[in-house]
């Protein structure tokens, strides 16, 4: 357990140092945002419509930027080798590196979000959901992002290729995300979306660090 | 389990499946006539949908060897990151263009029943979907192997995402019925018997049976293919040192 | 065809052509491999030594 906060506040402080990082995947999150009023013109009602399923598409992109790093830096300077060392077994240490990646990208992008809904026209009883629905489906972006910055370690055009192979498994996510908005939108209920993203979240908390541990072992290996 | 390692050896598996090839190749022919004569000519107009049921003779196997061939690569890599075989890494490198092109198959001829039937080439719902992700899956196992200059890094990475993707699978075999969808229901597996008629029934089944025999036979072709490639590989190897 | 002729038509070519298509790609490079190997076996030959515990005449049966 020890090990675990070590090495969230390692990834932290190396996060925090560096800055530049999450910063930019926290501006491309902006940026794409505030694209698409100039896209697809200003009349407040088109923003509305369309403001939940581009701040989760912006967000979903955005975490891609970031997900090649997560593992590359240990994986060249050897931190990777001396991780799967210690008696820790890998999976937490990965869980570990996980929460770090939320920590630098999917926590600032949450709490942008609000903004970029004002931005956009979204009505403010859709703000909860929103925030709720990003809080439980962003952590399942960072492991599941994991998973893909894993296997793609020592390849070539790593950073395309993890986007191509993260993008299509998290489909489902955007589904469930943009769906809770809009039914909080529409004033419907949106429990049974936010649950479903809870499930996602739970099934991918044990799953998907025991596959991104399979995949660090045998680049290292 | 016994013959399942006596096969492991590739020079044996292929001395095997060259035998049973001709067999495959004959059998695959015949059912294959025999199925487009039904299902073109031999079998009734839907009472509903009218002569384009026809297309359903096409696109449900191919819908199913998209799945079929998706899950006999995860189980070939499951195996391979088990037991080490490096036959069952052949057999899914060697599988996955076909995986991909019965999936492509499955969404065009789908499109193409969409049309008529329901007034659009494409919705969004959650079958459609989904199967588009999985021909997504195939696409990006295809990249991830050939991303490494270590071909056994590809292959042990595609694995794992192999073996990831299978959730998949059960969100597509079951998204008609957990979903409201345009898309009809699953018509013939199912627990209370198949709820379609027999004369339907028939060229469904004697495509879905020549569909799989052209996978096989087109299996054992690629993975000769694929095994050969990695013996040239290794010629050129040892050639250069 | 009831007036669906067009597409129950182009979904069965679609089907016929991919399959075609799958197919003879595959076998033409199994040749083309076939083909290549041969000729490095031949200049690589001397150095060979495990050819006769494992033949690999076995995996390049052509049907």
């Amino acid at each position: 357990m020890k090990c675990f906060f070590v090495l969230v506040r390692r990834d932290l402080s190396l996060a925090l140092r560096q800055g530049s990082d999450a910063a930019m995947a926290l501006m491309f999150f902006v940026i794409v945002v505030t694209l698409f009023p100039l896209a697809v013109g200003p009349e407040p009602g088109v923003l509305e419509r369309i403001s939940s399923g581009i701040v989760w598409v912006a967000a979903l992109l955005a975490a891609m930027l970031s997900l090649d790093r997560m593992f590359q830096t240990d994986y060249d300077d050897g931190s990777l080798e001396l991780m799967l060392l210690t008696p820790v077994p890998l999976e937490v240490l990965v869980l570990a590196k996980c929460l770090a990646h939320w920590l630098t990208t999917g926590l600032p992008m949450l709490l942008i979000a609000p903004l970029l809904g004002v931005f956009m026209n979204m009505q403010t009883e859709a703000f909860p959901v929103l925030l709720a629905s990003m809080a439980l489906g962003t952590p399942v972006l960072s492991l599941l992002g994991g998973v893909g910055a894993a296997l793609v370690l020592g390849a070539r055009r790593a950073g395309t290729l993890v986007a191509l192979l993260v993008l299509p498994l998290t489909i489902p996510l955007l589904i469930f995300g943009v769906s809770a908005v809009e039914a909080a939108v529409t004033g419907q209920s949106a429990k049974a979306q936010l649950l479903i993203l809870g499930a996602m979240l739970m099934a991918c908390l044990p799953l998907a660090p025991w596959a991104t541990a399979a995949a660090l072992r045998q680049a290292a290996g | 389990m016994n013959w399942f390692h006596w096969l492991a050896n590739p020079a044996r598996f292929m001395r095997f499946a060259a035998r049973l090839q001709p067999w495959i190749m004959a059998l695959g022919l015949l059912t294959g006539a025999a199925g487009f004569y039904f299902a073109l000519f031999a079998s009734p107009a839907d009472y509903q949908q009218g002569e384009t049921v026809r297309i359903m003779y096409v696109h449900v196997p191919s819908a199913w060897m998209a799945m079929f061939i998706y899950v006999v690569m995860a189980a070939a890599a499951g195996s391979f990151l088990i037991w080490k075989h490096p036959l069952a890494d052949v057999a899914a490198q060697a599988a996955a263009p076909v995986g991909a092109g019965f999936t492509l198959m499955a969404l065009i001829t789908g499109s193409l029943w969409g049309q008529p039937m329901w007034g659009t080439w494409w919705v969004w719902d959650a079958r459609l979907t989904s199967v588009l992700i999985l021909f997504f899956l195939y696409l990006g196992y295809i990249a991830l192997v050939n991303a490494f200059d270590d071909p056994e890094r590809g292959s042990k990475a595609g694995a794992i995402l192999l073996l990831v993707g299978v959730v998949n699978i059960p969100i597509i075999k079951f998204s008609v019925d957990w979903w409201n969808t345009l898309h009809q229901p699953a018509s013939v597996a199912r627990m209370d018997g198949p709820s379609i008629d027999p004369s339907m029934l028939l060229p469904l089944l004697l495509m879905a049976a020549a569909f799989k025999l052209y996978f096989l036979y087109l299996l054992i072709v690629r993975m000769r293919g694929e095994l050969m490639a990695r013996r040239i590989r290794l010629l050129h190897l040892s050639d250069v040192s | 065809m009831g007036g669906y002729a067009t597409y129950v038509w182009s979904s069965y070519g679609v089907v016929v052509v991919m399959l075609a298509v799958m197919l003879i790609s595959s076998v033409i490079g199994g040749r083309t491999r076939d083909r290549e190997l041969t000729a490095l076996e031949e200049r690589v030959g001397p150095r060979r030594q495990r050819r006769q515990q494992n033949d690999p005449e076995d995996t390049r049966h052509d049907a």
